[in-house]
């Protein structure tokens, strides 16, 4: 491997790195405040990034109605951002009123949750197949491509927005989780869910926060997936969600930096794996890890163990 | 023969020594008590006995073999069983099953013989009820037997819970806080029932309690904990006057007072 | 004679249903449900005994169903017929089929037992969630291997398995698959029921309740854990085998996650730790489901939702952990089992 097409592989790793640190997020959030593995998180994505395809050909005029204006790309590309974050978020906050809350408010096993959390998922996915059909949609090209050359290693400036845009996310969670009341009162509730309400935290407000910061989240991930693969089917978040989820649980479940490393370690594994074994291999290595992983370290790099008592 | 040896033991939960050069040994018959403010690591001394924790340094020798290394249900084979602070049962099954469960290390059948059938499975299972019904005739629990615990009094569960831990045939026994929770009158049933048990199956008895009524009633031996180390031993009378005990539990004031 | 009466009633039962499928009462389409409903019952049956029994959340079935069913293919292909991957190297002869059609499908079971070991072993020190991850890693990781096996078919899949089942009708016609399925039902159910009766098939139960209670009361979890495991994906490999031949055509996409969706389903809606209930749930949801088969993709938000809507408001499923004998007492003493 000469080392021009090993830098093309590391900005490679970033930017997968990049699209499963996003979604871990997601994972982790609301990991850390409910203990619930919210396996609908992957569908969220791929909601986010069908709703990213109807705002885009919305605003652009080629879908349902045609503007009487144009506005540029760039524009376009933003509004788009915005609107799906916001709307993909009122998705995700739908689901955890209707889906979670109600068991929550029973008193329901975590065993429940977790198996309608799994359900919502498969829901998400069979009702846009069942509504949307299964054919492929291709998502309008809102950035054109600019193909940077640097001492041999190519990249585009998509790419560059992808991994700029997940550093940025980053330090924004990291400053709202550690800095701000509201962050505090996330951590509180992963401590104590019985005692943060009697100290006057409005729980489910905190909890709403929380699924919103997940969704919007994973939206934008949805919306620059594909504007770097611009190809949306109902099933396309199953995979990349399962993927993030190995990343989060890989860095710790529950850790916002975890998410990331661990989002950065499995985009760096995969890509240097397919660069040795046949592309079909990926998911199984992937797969391979997480089984190693849980069985040897099952709180991951960052996570700490909770102490059993008798 | 000692029946149980602490040997130097220490323990530490991550940067915190939980246990500090602990030595003790316990003869056969004895009736011992292991006292200390909250959190001085006296659920951590039965937890290592257990197995349920691996000392960091040192060596647990029961009955002269070393035990610092098996794994909980092998301690609990070799006959040293015991409660827990908060009872423990399983609750989704009844009592007599409770107290056929905990005789898992004894079954002398394998699963296949469970599956097929076979006599051996079918002489121990009725080997296995027998005795659990035995031992709830003598505790006086066997209306209780197909009763799930959690619907029992508190007493009465705690009392099953011990009837557990007979189950086992165990020659020592280890009682975490029996008393805790419990009225006056079930306390005095419940020194009673110690007393009665200790003689009926020759047992060697340890137990930690804050309940001085217990202690003071039941023990020969005590030992008092605190951060770990053993700052006092004797018997229940020499205990109550150290100094050292008051300080632990009252603060240096309440030590200069009971000096005064 | 009491004792032997659930039994007589049993093969009364499948005697019937040999009778009308040997003299083709029912119509292709209502055999081939009625086997499903079988190879069902195997698959719901013994995912309880970890999802209900155990309580643990085991989300990877299908992934133990596509190594019996891919075991038991190519070994019956290889010793019976003369197109599979081992050309003639293992081939015996079509006539032995009828003798050790049983056999191959219990190596199948063995085979997948193995496979659960992957599981079984990351259960001693995981639980929860986490072993939930481990148990749907192992469903990809077993899908994704036999994608990447060319020699098998990869993700075309592999048939010819129809081969076989003539094979034995040639010797004698009888509806082989039928009773075969019915006497693997009978057996699995009754291994299911006394492990799980027994004393030490209870230390299942005793670490669903408390772990920890039941590994310092004596109770060996790592081995129970590992019987269990194996037990459940043991037959769920036999039930995949089965289900390989009466469909005779597998592909690794068969056994994904809906897959396993599918059998957590029927286990939930039976109730957690009730082995009459999952046979009744078997037989209900197989049937649903081919009545929902007209609205086709929207079968799929419809089972999701239902699972929820019963997580909302009967949690226990229809049976809750009672067994038959609970809900109607008077059947316990027709089916007595030994009392001591």
């Amino acid at each position: 491997m000469d080392i021009q097409s090993f830098f093309q592989d590391v900005l490679n790793a970033f930017q997968w790195g990049s699209f499963y640190a996003l979604i871990a997020l997601g994972y982790t959030l609301v990991y850390g405040v409910l203990l619930l593995i919210n396996f609908a998180h992957g569908d969220i994505f791929m909601v986010g990034a069908y709703i990213g395809f109807f705002v885009a050909t919305f605003l652009l005029g080629t879908y349902a109605v045609h503007l009487p204006f144009h506005l540029p790309h760039l524009v376009i590309f933003v509004l788009t951002l915005v609107i799906t974050m916001i709307l993909t978020a009122g998705v995700g906050v739908t689901l955890e009123r209707v889906a979670y809350r109600p068991l929550r408010r029973k008193g329901a096993g975590r065993l429940y949750i977790v198996i309608t959390a799994l359900m919502a998922g498969l829901i998400l996915e069979n009702g846009n197949l069942a509504l949307l059909g299964a054919s492929r949609k291709a998502f309008p090209t809102l950035i054109h491509d600019t193909v940077y050359t640097v001492a041999g290693v190519s990249f585009t400036n998509i790419r560059i927005v992808v991994i700029l845009a997940a550093l940025a996310v980053f330090l924004f969670l990291e400053t709202i989780v550690r800095k701000t009341k509201i962050g505090m009162a996330m951590r509180a509730i992963s401590f104590d869910r019985v005692a943060v309400p009697l100290m006057g935290i409005p729980i489910d407000t905190v909890i709403v926060f929380t699924f919103i910061l997940g969704s919007s989240m994973a939206a934008l991930a949805g919306v620059l997936f594909v504007s770097a693969y611009p190809v949306l089917e109902p099933y396309m978040g199953a995979m990349i969600g399962w993927k993030a989820f190995i990343a989060a649980v890989v860095g710790g479940i529950g850790d916002i930096r975890g998410a990331f490393i661990g989002g950065f370690l499995l985009g760096f594994i995969e890509i240097f794996v397919a660069a040795v074994f046949p592309s079909t291999f990926r998911d199984l290595i992937s797969f391979g890890i997480l089984l190693i992983f849980l069985s040897l370290k099952p709180t991951g790099i960052f996570g700490v163990a909770r102490a059993q008592k008798i | 023969m000692p029946l149980l040896e602490f040997k130097q033991i220490n323990h530490f939960f991550g940067g915190l020594q939980a246990v500090h050069n602990f030595n003790l040994t316990l003869e056969s018959g004895e009736l011992i008590g292991l006292i200390g403010p909250n959190g001085a690591g006296k659920t951590t001394i039965f937890n290592l006995m257990s197995g349920f924790y691996k000392p960091t340094q040192g060596d647990i020798l029961f009955q002269e073999n070393s035990i610092t290394h098996l794994k909980p249900h092998q301690v609990t084979a070799l006959g040293l069983a015991r409660t827990f602070q908060n009872i423990r049962m399983w609750n989704s099954m009844t009592v007599l099953e409770n107290l056929c469960i905990s005789q898992h290390y004894r079954m002398g059948y394998s699963f296949m013989d469970a599956i097929f059938s076979t006599k051996t499975y079918h002489e121990n299972e009725k080997a296995v009820v027998n005795l659990a019904m035995e031992i709830l005739d003598i505790l006086g629990l066997s209306s209780a037997a197909n009763e799930y615990p959690k619907n029992l009094p508190y007493g009465l569960q705690r009392r099953v819970e011990i009837g557990r831990a007979l189950t086992i045939k165990p020659s020592l026994l280890l009682l975490d806080e029996p008393a805790a929770g419990m009225n006056p009158s079930d306390i005095d049933k419940l020194i009673e029932l110690i007393r009665w048990i200790r003689e009926r199956f020759h047992l060697t008895i340890w137990l930690i309690e804050h309940q001085m009524k217990v202690v003071m009633s039941l023990c020969e031996r005590l030992c008092v904990l605190d951060f770990g180390q053993i700052i006092a031993e004797g018997s229940p009378s020499d205990v109550k006057n150290n100094p050292r005990v008051i300080s632990a539990y009252l603060g240096d004031e309440g030590a200069d007072d009971a000096e005064n | 004679m009491r004792h032997y009466l659930s039994l007589i009633l049993y093969l009364a039962v499948c005697l019937l249903i040999v009778v009308t499928f040997q003299q083709n009462w029912l119509n292709p389409y209502i055999q081939i449900v009625m086997m499903f409903i079988g190879i069902n019952v195997m698959l719901s049956s013994s995912l309880n005994l970890i999802n209900g029994y155990m309580g643990e959340f085991s989300c990877g079935h299908a992934g133990f169903m596509a190594v019996g069913a891919y075991a038991a293919s190519l070994l019956n292909m290889g010793l019976f017929t003369t197109t599979s991957v081992f050309g003639h190297s293992i081939f015996i002869g079509p006539r032995y089929a009828v003798f050790l059609f049983p056999v191959t499908l219990i190596i199948a079971g063995v085979a997948a037992a193995l496979v659960g070991l992957l599981v079984a072993i990351p259960s001693f020190k995981t639980r929860g969630d986490y072993l939930a991850i481990i148990t749907l890693a192992v469903n990809y990781i077993v899908k994704s291997s036999i994608e990447n096996i060319q020699v098998i078919g990869g993700a075309r899949g592999f048939m010819g398995m129809r081969q076989v089942v003539t094979a034995m009708t040639d010797m004698i016609d009888i509806p082989w698959l039928m009773i075969w399925i019915l006497a693997f039902i009978g057996i699995s159910i009754v291994a299911l029921k006394r492990f799980v009766g027994s004393t030490y098939g209870k230390g299942v139960i005793a670490i669903r309740d408390d772990e920890i209670a039941a590994e310092i009361m004596s109770v060996n979890t790592q081995r129970v854990k590992l019987i269990a495991f194996m037990l459940s994906s043991g037959i769920a490999g036999i039930a995949g085998g089965l289900f390989a031949h009466v469909l005779g055509y597998i592909n690794p996409g068969t056994f994904t996650i809906m897959k396993s969706t599918e059998i957590m389903v029927m286990v939930y809606l039976g109730g957690m730790g009730s082995l009459s209930g999952s046979v009744m749930s078997a037989i209900l949801f197989t049937v649903m489901l081919e009545f929902l088969r007209p609205l086709q993709l929207f079968k799929w938000v419809l089972i999701p939702l239902l699972l929820i809507v019963l997580m909302l408001f009967r949690p226990e499923g229809l049976m809750g952990n009672r067994e038959l004998t609970d809900v109607f007492p008077r059947l316990r003493r027709l089916f007595s089992s030994r009392e001591y």
